[in-house]
């Protein structure tokens, strides 16, 4: 059970899917189809974010090494400044390794797929403006977006 | 400037492309069209003399390969690169006169930019070893073709692009779901890559539905049998230069992809061993060219009696590909390069009665044998080679995936080669016959021949389908070097 409620948004995406196809399949009116072509694709980028999300991951922006590289330098310069704090210097050393480890095993979501979706939403965009500027010109040409109307009309013609 | 190349074949169309919109004088953007097309088929040229040496392998960005886009170039990428780009060059020289009669003149250098990111597109899908790559070039062809197809003159184009669109998208959505669950799997989108990760994971139930999720979306895109619906309109209601390109060129790419994945990305082991995949494409070709060419023949429109016979021949590039030894592949091969000359060839001898005729229906073309001699005879010598008569270039793929069929013992596949070829002998006699032998109707008798311009082209590409029917080194050699390489590649991760 909680296998199926944890995996809630792989179904969702499935959901979607099937919906968007059914649309795609069964609707005689253009505009609808091009609805279920999008709610098609929109569940394929719901898949590509959901499987870059890691549990508890935060954004995916670089600060803990660039951090801890600066808190080095700084440890650089305590040394420099007496051996006497030999002592001191040994666990601020101590103290910056731990904060470098931190930095490396901060969690972070994997930014590929939301990068990839970008370029999807991009293809979707195009792919929906060229079909609603055919379906333009199809209702000038035959004045209905009804599938089976314009087909009928063909077949008279 | 020379290891510069693998990336210019891309971004010389791409960038092309706009300028020309911006551009609008439509004179202007033809000659620079040809002139980049040429430029284009040139750099393919000298990829593939490279060969030699070994594959290329380009890092965009200098950024190293697994983490950055590369382009990989090797025999079997170069030859489908050369032919997409050798056939789209040798196309937009034949274009012109044609353009002029049959898209509308404000839509001139649109057409003409489409036409750049098509084959920027088809070559990108050629030539990149990223599998997200693929999908945005398999996009980037895909909607300007549907542009492209939508500017046909009668009403009923729009129609047809609009459901090439819609299957269209739907067959890329499937590819890209494939590539979601492989990157799900192996955390990388490099083809080699995830090739050597692949072992790992690949009894998953995850790598299935992925796979079948990728050569679903591609059937759709090759037009394999059940899923053909969209192509006979849309080839019949596209503008004839563009039919001539697209059936020469987009369905071919989509096959090479289709052995990418099997060969490069998947094994044939896992496609055929694990999977019944090869019983289930032999069984779909056969069935699709059958039942194609059957359809082939019943048709009273020139340019949809060719759209079949177009369904019936990617049957043959598959039954190749479903042997999976070396003869199968390189007929597979082969024929993809073959047909695109034969196909591309037949379409501009429409696309010329086209001009001079004014219809495309067999009623209207009895008798025009008279009075376009050269057209007509163009017709007589590529049905030749669809059929497959020796000294022809289809023979020698035939041929090829006979003898290959006969050494794997498949007697009734290769008797049903042979009797689909008496069919494609049938739906091509027709048309010689309604060309010379019936009496001429009132528009073809009034036609003058094609212009020498059309002609030239022509006669070039339809000259070229002799020439590689009887010299086979830079056809069948090269696909033979190709498949060798493929399976070479396969066996070394077997070992591994």
């Amino acid at each position: 059970m909680t296998d199926f409620l944890g995996l809630y948004n792989y179904w969702i995406v499935i959901f979607l899917m099937m919906t968007g196809f059914y649309i795609v399949i069964a609707r005689e009116n253009l505009i609808k189809t091009i609805i279920g072509l999008n709610i098609f694709q929109t569940s394929v980028f719901l898949l590509y974010i959901t499987m870059g999300k890691v549990t508890n991951g935060t954004a995916p922006i670089l600060k803990g090494s660039h951090s801890g590289e600066s808190h080095g330098a700084e440890g650089h310069g305590a040394e420099s400044h007496g051996a006497e704090h030999g002592q001191e210097l040994h666990s601020a050393a101590e103290g910056h390794l731990d904060s470098g480890v931190e930095a490396v095993t901060e969690i972070y979501s994997n930014p590929i797929p939301s990068v990839l979706m970008l370029t999807a939403i991009v293809v979707g965009i195009a792919t929906t403006a060229l079909a609603l500027a055919l379906v333009v010109r199809i209702r000038e040409e035959y004045g209905t977006i009804e599938e089976d109307e314009i087909l009928e009309m063909d077949r008279n013609s | 400037m020379i290891e510069q190349l693998p990336v210019l074949v891309i971004v010389i169309p791409l960038m092309a492309a706009p300028l020309f919109v911006l551009i609008g004088n439509r004179k202007l953007v033809l000659l620079l069209t040809q002139l980049v097309c040429w430029t284009v088929f040139g750099i393919t040229v000298s990829l593939l003399s490279r060969m030699q040496y070994g594959p290329i392998s380009y890092e965009l960005g200098g950024w190293p390969s697994p983490y950055g886009i590369v382009y990989n170039v090797d025999y079997l990428s170069a030859f489908v690169m050369l032919f997409v780009s050798g056939l789209g060059a040798i196309v937009i020289t034949y274009a012109p006169k044609s353009v002029e009669r049959e898209v509308h003149h404000s839509k001139h250098s649109l057409f003409y930019a489409s036409y750049l990111l098509c084959m920027t597109g088809l070559l990108g899908m050629c030539i990149t070893g990223d599998l997200f790559n693929v999908f945005v070039f398999l996009e980037i062809s895909s909607l300007s073709s549907y542009a492209l197809i939508s500017l046909g003159k009668t009403r009923r184009a729009p129609l047809a692009a609009l459901h090439y669109l819609i299957i269209g998208t739907v067959g890329a959505t499937f590819f890209l779901i494939g590539i979601g669950l492989l990157y799900q799997m192996t955390g990388t989108l490099n083809m080699a890559d995830i090739a050597s990760r692949l072992q790992a994971v690949e009894s998953s139930r995850t790598m299935l539905v992925a796979f079948a999720f990728m050569t679903v979306g591609l059937f759709i895109k090759m037009a394999v049998f059940p899923l053909h619906t969209w192509l006979p309109n849309a080839y019949t209601y596209a503008p004839s230069v563009v039919t001539c390109f697209i059936a020469a060129t987009a369905t071919k790419v989509s096959v090479y992809a289709f052995i990418r994945l099997i060969y490069v990305i998947f094994t044939p082991q896992f496609a055929f061993e694990r999977l019944p995949l090869d019983s289930a494409l032999m069984a779909f070709s056969l069935v699709g060219i059958f039942v194609a060419s059957v359809a082939a023949i019943y048709q009273t429109n020139i340019k949809r009696l060719l759209a079949y016979s177009s369904v019936a021949q990617i049957g043959y590039m598959l039954l190749g590909i479903s042997m999976s030894n070396v003869g199968g592949l390189t007929a597979g091969i082969t024929h993809m390069f073959n047909h695109a000359l034969i196909k591309g060839g037949l379409f501009m001898v429409v696309g010329c009665f086209a001009l001079r005729i004014g219809s495309l229906k067999l009623e209207d073309l009895r008798g025009a044998g008279k009075t376009m001699p050269l057209t007509s005879f163009a017709w007589v010598v590529g049905g030749l080679g669809l059929i497959g008569v020796p000294m022809t270039a289809g023979f020698v793929s035939k041929w090829l995936l006979l003898t290959s069929a006969l050494s794997l013992e498949l007697w009734p596949v290769a008797v049903l080669m042979l009797l689909s070829s008496l069919l494609a002998v049938v739906y091509i006699w027709r048309v010689v016959e309604i060309l010379y032998f019936s009496p001429a109707s009132h528009l073809a008798k009034t036609a003058k021949e094609a212009p020498m311009a059309m002609l030239i082209p022509t006669y070039i590409v339809i000259g070229s389908t002799i020439v590689f029917g009887c010299w086979t080194v830079y056809s069948a050699g090269i696909a033979h070097a190709a498949a060798e390489s493929l399976l070479g590649i396969t066996q070394m991760g077997g070992v591994q």
